[in-house]
């Protein structure tokens, strides 16, 4: 449940950016969770949803962006979605890919309610 | 409606901390690892046959990362090398701010290599950088030759792989071509070993790999 520590990180990031009055008007946070990050989507939500609870983020929602692991083949140039982490490249089947996307763990926006605060 | 751009990783101040560990780390020229594996695999072992054959030409120090107890640091230092304990408390995975605080109790320019035994678990240690050169996976026989397969964050991260407990093959449904297979469909560069505490058969393999990485340059 390493989820509830990332959860705890993501809501330090939000108050760092946004000052106390300004915190319950926080509706949304974008996150960006990559298919590669081990990281279970829902299993965020929930924890994110438990942290904020009865805080003046009590009303913020997480939003997440799910990006898929994508690889390229260093021996054929080819670009694939590395579906159930099968590294292979399925145009040659060469071993040797990257990967070009997919690990992310980020934090995106955050959207208010009302007028823009200024960050630190 | 406002929107406020932030665009930050969100382990951010973690991978900060797991910086300034790999500078201070690298700055004393240690090697360091970072052992990961489910409960069980048998890392407290591979690094007490590691410690017996490797205390006369390597210094080692071992940071011990457990969700309780300090069983691990005690079964370590008994064999005369620095241990320092970690105990999380129920937190399933090391983190960059608990081994930068562990390093500040160790002599780092007495040691050659830095062990990092992190807690037993290969979901959430994937995820957070400590500052080690590298991450070692062990497996042992008895977890099934598709474990590269359920957990292929930590197989593809990590650099090298041990699989250990092989002296139970004969008892055990798992097949060593099938765990080799498996782990490199996921990481074609892992460095893989294959070991038993138990009869020492791969552990002078393994042992001459990690002395050539820890000796200094003279």
């Amino acid at each position: 449940m390493h989820e509830l520590s990332i959860a705890q990180n993501i809501v330090e990031i939000v108050e760092h950016y946004v000052p106390e009055p300004a915190r319950s008007d926080v509706r949304s946070v974008r996150v960006r969770v990559g298919g590669l990050s081990g990281i279970v989507p829902e299993s965020l939500e929930f924890s994110f949803s438990a942290i904020v609870a009865g805080t003046p983020l009590g009303s913020a929602r997480l939003n997440i962006e799910r990006v898929p692991a994508i690889c390229r083949c260093e021996d054929c140039s080819m670009e694939f979605e590395a579906a159930d982490f099968v590294f292979a490249c399925p145009g040659c089947g060469g071993m040797h890919t990257r990967l070009i996307s997919g690990s992310d763990l980020h934090v995106v926006d955050i959207e208010l309610e009302e007028e823009p605060v200024q960050g630190p | 409606m406002s929107v406020i751009t932030i665009e930050r990783k969100v382990l951010e101040k973690n991978d900060e901390i797991a910086r300034l560990n790999r500078a201070l780390i690298e700055g004393h020229g240690l090697f360091s690892i970072n052992i990961v594996s489910s409960p069980g695999a048998g890392k407290t072992s591979i690094l007490e046959r590691t410690i017996e054959r490797l205390r006369g030409s390597v210094r080692i120090a071992v940071i011990e990362g457990d969700v309780q107890t300090d069983f691990d640091a005690q079964r370590v230092a008994r064999y005369g090398v620095p241990a320092i304990q970690i105990v999380t408390h129920g937190g399933c995975h090391l983190e960059a701010k608990l081994v930068q605080d562990a390093l500040a109790r160790l002599d780092l320019k007495e040691l050659d290599l830095l062990v990092i035994e992190n807690v037993g678990n290969l979901v959430c240690p994937a995820n957070y950088d400590l500052g080690e050169a590298l991450k070692v996976v062990v497996l042992s026989t008895t977890e099934g030759d598709d474990k590269p397969l359920k957990y292929p964050v930590m197989f593809r991260n990590a650099s090298v792989l041990i699989i250990n407990k092989t002296d139970l093959l004969p008892y055990v449904s798992c097949d060593l071509e099938t765990v080799r297979r498996n782990a490199l469909q996921i990481n074609p560069q892992l460095r893989i070993f294959e070991t038993s505490c138990t009869t020492q058969t791969g552990i002078p393999e393994w042992c001459r790999w990690l002395e050539e990485r820890s000796r200094r340059p003279s």
